[in-house]
């Protein structure tokens, strides 16, 4: 009960809508998690800026602007500037399978295709955020 | 990698806003060694002046905030927000948004911002609440703003760690006093009208006005009424110079003294009963004193049986020493 997981839920990039991430972040919600949501339009510098202050165990980016082979390396070396290299950072929307195969092999968790049953985003980020916590007891 | 207490004190000297960060996280989920790390903070709690604000759900306090940092950024002040949203008791999760209206500052690094849910039963809450300001205050802010739903909840456990208490409300939402909880009304030392650009400003006003002079007409309590348009930015100076002026009234009446002692009364009692619950029913290895068994035994009525418990518990010590 009280070692909640915290997300940040961010849209990164100039593209205008956000339904997907506010259904995600309901989701995630519901599924007994702290989920602070920060909008539209955010910088790389923003998003690791904000996570760093809410003390997140996960950033989840919602992409639908094609830019996500440089958004995704960019927020990355933000959060690394900033001594946040454990956040998991997993993203959804429009991204290519080659696409999410290469930023995986990056050192990004999983990436999730147009369509992904939302229930799995949730389950994927128990079962890693559960066996990292696990990792640093022992 | 996990983050040790002598890094934290490190990170709050070298004002390393990570540490400030992970300080709130361990307040949170109540860390074991906590207490020890507050404690070693403590000296350096009390420089910071609170400001509470609260209102109905929609009323504008995020963008008001967002707007008064402007302002006071303006000044060259530090300024640190926590804003407090309730958890569902159904699932214990919470969805925290009141960061969409002030991302501006987000990358101002005088400005700290810090979403919190209220999590579980309201007396841990209270603790917890109390201990995450003193922490914010600890790392070096000068002004720290408190926003928090005002829905008859966990609110009152969140102003009272106020210096200040500011209640917001805007026209239109149906009857917005009819809306505020009579306790509210009792909190408040200012109040703001937000969303003045709206239809019904003048009639909020006047009602409120009305409202006032009913309840405090025997108290002479001067509670100041101020417009503002948060998305806009009007009237804001003006807001945040009368909440300066009340803050420099407050100090020189002795009320912020007193204020500062009530809640470090409330402090130190909340401390007390959470301890004696753990002396009570910790596990054998926190050394609880009541066993299950003696809870199991159903020979006497409940109420004897637990004076009785208490009476054997209090009289052993005194035996033993
Ligand atoms: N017209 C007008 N709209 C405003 C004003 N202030 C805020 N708003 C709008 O009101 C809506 C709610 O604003 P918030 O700042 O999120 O309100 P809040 O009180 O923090 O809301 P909760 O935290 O959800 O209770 C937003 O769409 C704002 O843009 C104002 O002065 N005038
Ligand atoms: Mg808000």
């Amino acid at each position: 009960m009280s070692e909640q997981i915290r997300v940040l839920v961010a849209k990164p990039g100039l593209d205008g809508h956000d339904r997907g991430a506010k259904v995600v972040a309901a989701v995630l919600r519901d599924r007994g998690m702290e989920v602070i949501y920060t909008g539209l339009h955010q910088t790389p510098a923003q998003i690791a800026e904000a996570a760093l202050q809410e003390d997140v165990d996960v950033v989840g980016l919602s992409i639908h602007s094609g830019a996500h082979m440089s958004l995704f390396p960019e927020i990355q070396r933000e959060l690394k500037e900033r001594g946040l290299e454990d956040v998991l950072v997993v993203g959804g929307g429009i991204i290519p399978e080659e696409d999410q195969k290469e930023l995986e092999s990056l050192g990004f968790g999983r990436l999730f295709g147009p369509g992904s049953p939302t229930a799995e985003i949730a389950d994927y980020i128990e079962t890693e955020i559960a066996a990292r916590r696990a990792g640093e007891k022992t | 990698m996990p983050v040790t207490h002598h890094d934290i004190l490190e990170g709050f000297a070298g004002k390393e806003r990570r540490m400030l960060s992970r300080a709130i996280t361990l307040a949170e989920r109540e860390a074991p060694g906590f207490p020890g790390l507050y404690d070693a903070l403590y000296a350096q709690v009390g420089t910071a002046a609170r400001l509470g604000v609260t209102g109905p759900p929609g009323a504008g306090k995020s963008t008001l905030l967002s707007a008064l940092i402007r302002e006071y950024r303006a000044q060259d002040k530090d300024v640190a927000v926590v804003a407090v949203d309730p958890t569902s008791p159904f699932t214990g999760g919470a969805l925290l948004g009141d960061r969409v209206r002030m991302q501006e500052h987000v990358l101002d690094p005088q400005v700290f911002i810090r979403s919190m849910a209220t999590r579980g039963a309201l007396g841990g809450f209270a603790r917890r609440t109390h201990e995450v300001v003193d922490l914010v205050d600890a790392f070096g802010f000068d002004r720290i703003l408190l926003e928090t739903v005002g829905v008859g909840q966990s609110e009152h456990d969140i102003l009272s760690e106020a210096d200040l208490v500011l209640v917001v409300l805007h026209p239109g939402a149906g009857d917005s006093i009819q809306a505020l909880k009579a306790g509210l009304t009792e909190l408040a030392d200012l109040f703001v009208i937000n969303k003045a650009d709206q239809k019904g400003a003048d009639r909020l006003e006047t009602d409120l006005r009305e409202m006032l002079e009913l309840r405090f007409r025997d108290h002479g309590k001067d509670v100041p009424i101020l417009r503002t348009v948060a998305t806009t930015g009007e009237g804001v100076s003006e807001l945040l110079g009368k909440i300066e002026s009340k803050l420099a009234e407050f100090g020189a009446q002795g009320e912020l003294t007193r204020r500062r002692q009530d809640r470090r009364q409330a402090q130190v009692r909340r401390i007390l009963e959470q301890q004696l619950h753990n002396q009570l029913f910790g596990s054998e290895a926190q050394s609880g004193r009541i066993r299950k068994e003696q809870l199991e035994d159903t020979s006497l009525p409940p109420y004897t049986q637990a004076t009785n418990l208490l009476k054997e518990l209090w009289g052993a010590k005194e035996h033993s020493e």
